[in-house]
């Protein structure tokens, strides 16, 4: 990327990388690479090429197989998990090893602080399943983000997000119909309390945000926090890579490289976060949804 | 050298722009829903567990703006 400036003196040079930098996608079809130039991330990343079964409907790329991996993880620990419930409930064992315990707190949290919280305790445990599914697997996904050699989120291609999306919304229509029938519909579209001649603004409005705007921004919300995440840390440390060995860098300029380093390191730590964050936010909008679903009238 | 000429000799992404214009709004929202919620956890402690999943839900709701801008140029590519 900096030959084509290399004419330049070195800080208009340094200028036009920094905005050949930012310019993340109109370069994606220049970085045809050839080792020295720097190569900003693209959205290329998010669509590796196959593994196995090209040109099947079974295709397998990177991104399935990091999933399939999640997934068998959640179920052998899961599996491993509620054999340990059972056996220390059958030996009458008081003290939890450190492994049951490990499980106990993770699922009670789903439990105490999400669900019990906002649905109280007879719904909160109708639908701990899913919240408890839905927050294993967010969790799960998000986190082969920072996994070293794994290092992209299983949720950062639509559909996995779209997926998780779907189930909640089917559920919380699911829930309010079950408590109130097509009155559900009427709650939601025709909100008691507003004059009649102010519904012909209020239900689009309605319509939209309830039934539009909830799984389109459940999915968004997490596709692309992941998404930016990989980005910034491919960004920080392709920039890393870039400044320590590329021979188009010369003298001090060198010294950028621990600084990109070390902002890749903080963001690692910040996606660790996220990924918790994200998890916990996608269950509790899918709680407090079908907690707006079954509300009575307000 | 006036200010359509620079404008003029920019190259590069006008998407970078718009999200930054995006960006503003969330920005300042999210700024809002957590001091309030400070505002009010240092007015009544005992509430903080409460406010706090409230201020997650109003937090992601105002993060979903930005976000939609940061998915927009990926749907729009630059021509």
């Amino acid at each position: 990327m900096l030959l084509e400036f290399s004419h330049l003196p070195l800080a208009q040079q340094t200028q036009e990388f920094i905005l050949s930098v930012l310019n993340l996608l109109a370069n994606a079809a220049k970085s045809s690479g050839t080792g020295d130039e720097f190569e900003p991330p693209t959205i290329g990343e998010f669509f590796p090429d196959a593994v196995f079964f090209a040109g099947t409907p079974f295709e397998l790329n990177r991104i399935m197989m990091i999933r399939i991996l999640i997934m068998t993880v959640l179920v052998v620990l899961f599996w491993l998990w509620t054999g340990s419930f059972k056996k220390a409930y059958k030996t009458g064992q008081v003290v939890p090893t450190r492994f049951q315990l490990m499980g106990e707190i993770s699922l009670n949290f789903v439990r105490n602080s999400i669900a019990h919280e906002q649905l109280g305790k007879k719904d909160g445990d109708r639908f701990l399943p899913l919240l408890t599914t839905i927050f294993f697997i967010v969790l799960g996904m998000n986190i082969t983000g920072i996994i070293p050699a794994l290092n992209i989120a299983g949720t950062s291609v639509i559909g996995l997000p779209l997926i998780l999306a779907l189930a909640a919304y089917v559920t919380f229509i699911y829930a309010g119909m079950k408590k109130h029938g097509f009155g559900f519909f009427k709650n939601s579209l025709f909100p008691a309390g507003v004059p009649a001649a102010f519904y012909i603004l209020v239900t689009p409005i309605e319509f939209l945000s309830t039934f539009i705007l909830r799984p389109v921004t459940l999915a968004l919300r997490l596709m692309m926090n992941m998404i930016a995440g990989h980005l910034l840390l491919v960004l920080c440390f392709t920039a890393t890579h870039f400044f320590f060995t590329s021979s188009l860098v010369e003298g001090f300029t060198r010294a950028f490289g621990a600084g990109t380093l070390l902002f890749g390191f903080a963001f690692t730590l910040f996606e660790i976060l996220v990924a918790f964050l994200q998890a916990y936010v996608f269950t509790l909008l899918t709680t407090v949804y079908i907690q707006l679903a079954m509300a009575d009238e307000h | 050298m006036d200010a359509i000429n620079i404008a003029a000799g920019l190259t590069g992404n006008l998407a970078v722009i718009g999200y930054g214009l995006a960006a503003v709004g969330p920005g300042i929202g999210v700024g809002l829903v957590v001091s309030k919620t400070i505002e009010s956890i240092a007015r009544q402690p005992e509430l903080a567990s409460k406010l706090q999943v409230t201020m997650w839900l109003g937090i992601a709701f105002t993060e979903a703006l930005a976000l939609i801008g940061l998915a927009t140029p990926f749907i729009f590519p630059a021509a």
